[in-house]
């Protein structure tokens, strides 16, 4: 065995206890550790094999990178967590879409080899695209509502099958490289079209999964190359995007190909029926006096929390009720926000003891033991319609019963429909209170509200 | 049969994956994505093959070239970002009157 192989599989060894290391939150940090010193010998032993001669680009290349990945890392507010692994994704995915390509260039492969290099570069430039476009409309660059034509569907078959061919095509004929260009510009075009019809909500689902394809991608380029610590370290992603892209389509009620193929926001005309409707609105002096008399108050977050930017008051708001004796805890549903665990990053940023934050399954049997639901921004995923109404878009949706607590408050800037264009019968319950404003300047008045009463 | 070799290395890495990851709490789970991103930043290896080649056509070194900066990028901030989330996850309340 050659030094830089014990290098690899100690590497290996590490990629793999960092993965059980982040099991959980005590252990975690010692998870990223080992990972980054499993980076560090896969680098170190790359750099030791004898192929390697020209060290000014590499050196020049890891500065470079380096100098771009510190501020992306340390300068993005914590509500922005879900754009910046896109963008990161994207630039994993083109680095290992760019070494296929070069790979190509450099050998003309044939046969196995050349497959394995064209699954890299598919998925390679595929995830890419893709990871932009989800960037773009996390970012609000593009519109992050779903965007959808008639024959979509078909159409991607039929650009996904035609870059498949080419791949066939080049494995039994290297010559045909007047393809490539073709089969590029096909890979990039269908991770576009993959976003496309992609909306706000079914984000935490295809982050996720472009995470198991940029993996996948870095497998295929350990077959083509013929390096096992790709391969482990690629599959390990591979199998972990996979697997919460499964808990996300889990926690939807929903398949993987509903997700790809079938837009969300395309709003059911039945439902779309909405009279107007009474409902019973609330000031923050009168909220704020039924939380002070509440006994347990159960937060639930969603992604307007996020937009908000509402974290830091909703920890004051807890911190004002717990002193006074109140039962705070905060109910997290697996899809809320845009990210999976998006809102348990937000409230940990703003020092929210993490267990205090309690999954639906188990607040849901307390709920009716709740004297206040107090929901911020979320709106689908406490959406009754989910389990009594099986026409609803979102039937069969596992929700936060929201609806048994005593109170249900809602703090809500308008009252339009929520992602999924449905319309909520919580908001027009005997016992809810909606509470019309900003997240953040609202929860600013309950705090107030809390500090000045006594 | 280096090939069927291969396969038999993703097939146990794959099933090793889904159970490690399954065992990690929905609390985690964006630091958790995070990292994994950062470890499928592994490609910086191929692309410090490809630029660090003696005899290559400018144009694979080139591609070479951003390949090691793309890696790094997604790599360096990845493990960063992640460090940094889970810095803020405590169990205890932090005590300030």
């Amino acid at each position: 065995m050659t030094p830089f192989g014990l290098l690899y599989l100690a590497a290996a060894a590490l990629f793999i206890l960092a993965l059980k290391w982040m099991s959980s939150p005590a252990t975690a940090r010692r998870g990223v550790f080992a990972g980054e010193f499993g980076m560090f010998l896969a680098i170190v032993g790359t750099l030791m094999r004898h192929e390697v001669v020209n060290y000014e680009w590499i050196i020049a290349g890891l500065l470079l990178g380096a100098v771009i990945g510190v501020p992306l890392a340390l300068f993005m507010p914590m509500t922005h967590v879900p754009q910046r692994t896109a963008i990161s994704q994207a630039c994993g995915a083109l680095a290992s879409a760019l070494i296929g390509t070069a790979e190509f260039l450099r050998l003309h492969p044939s046969g196995f080899m050349m497959a394995a290099l064209g699954v890299e570069m598919l998925l390679g430039y595929l995830t890419f695209t893709a990871s932009m476009m989800a960037f773009g409309k996390l970012q609000e660059l593009l519109p992050s509502r779903p965007v959808t034509y008639r024959g979509q569907n078909l159409v991607n078959l039929a650009i996904f099958l035609v870059a498949a061919a080419i791949v066939g095509a080049l494995v039994l004929d290297p010559t045909k490289t007047a393809l490539f260009p073709i089969f590029i510009a096909l890979a990039m075009m269908f991770g576009i079209q993959l976003i496309l019809p992609i909306g706000g909500a079914d984000m935490p689902t295809v982050i996720a999964l472009l995470n198991s394809y940029a993996g996948l991608s870095a497998c295929a380029m350990g077959f083509a190359l013929d390096n096992k610590l790709l391969i482990i370290a690629g599959a390990l992603d591979g199998s972990s995007g996979f697997i919460l892209s499964i808990i996300m389509c889990r926690a939807m009620n929903r398949s993987f190909t509903n997700v790809l193929f079938g837009a969300f926001g395309q709003v059911h005309a039945g439902s779309a029926a909405t009279e107007a409707k009474p409902v019973r609105s609330a000031s923050p002096e009168e909220a704020a006096a039924i939380l002070e008399d509440a006994r347990s108050v159960v937060i639930i977050p969603g992604y307007g929390m996020a937009v908000a930017q509402a974290q830091h008051k909703i920890r004051e708001l807890h911190d004002a009720l717990v002193k006074r004796g109140v039962d705070v805890r905060f109910a997290i549903h697996p899809v809320a926000g845009r990210m999976p665990g998006h809102m348990n990053v937000l409230l940990a940023e703003a020092d929210v003891p993490y267990d205090k934050l309690v999954e639906m399954e188990d607040i849901n049997p307390e709920m009716g033991m709740t004297d206040v639901a107090l929901i911020v921004g979320a709106n689908d995923i406490v959406n009754p319609a989910a389990k009594n109404d099986p026409a609803s878009p979102i039937a069969g949706m596992p929700i936060i019963e929201a609806a048994k607590a005593r109170t249900v408050m809602i703090i809500k800037r308008g009252m339009s429909a929520g992602f999924a264009g449905i319309d909520n019968e919580l908001y027009y319950m005997p016992n809810t209170l909606m509470l019309f404003g900003d997240a953040k300047a609202f929860t600013a008045g309950l705090v107030k509200e809390l500090a000045g009463g006594h | 049969m280096n090939f069927e070799f291969g396969l038999y290395v993703f097939m146990l890495a794959a099933f090793l994956g889904f159970e490690l990851i399954r065992k990690v709490s929905p609390l985690l789970h964006t630091p958790l994505m995070s990292l994994t991103n950062a470890i499928a930043s592994i490609s910086v290896v191929g692309a410090i093959l490809i630029s660090g080649e003696e005899h290559v056509s400018t144009l694979s070194r080139v591609l070479g070239f951003i390949a090691v900066v793309a890696a790094t990028t997604n790599l360096v901030s990845g493990y960063l970002i992640t460090d940094r989330m889970l810095k803020m996850f405590k169990k205890k309340e932090p005590s300030r009157k």
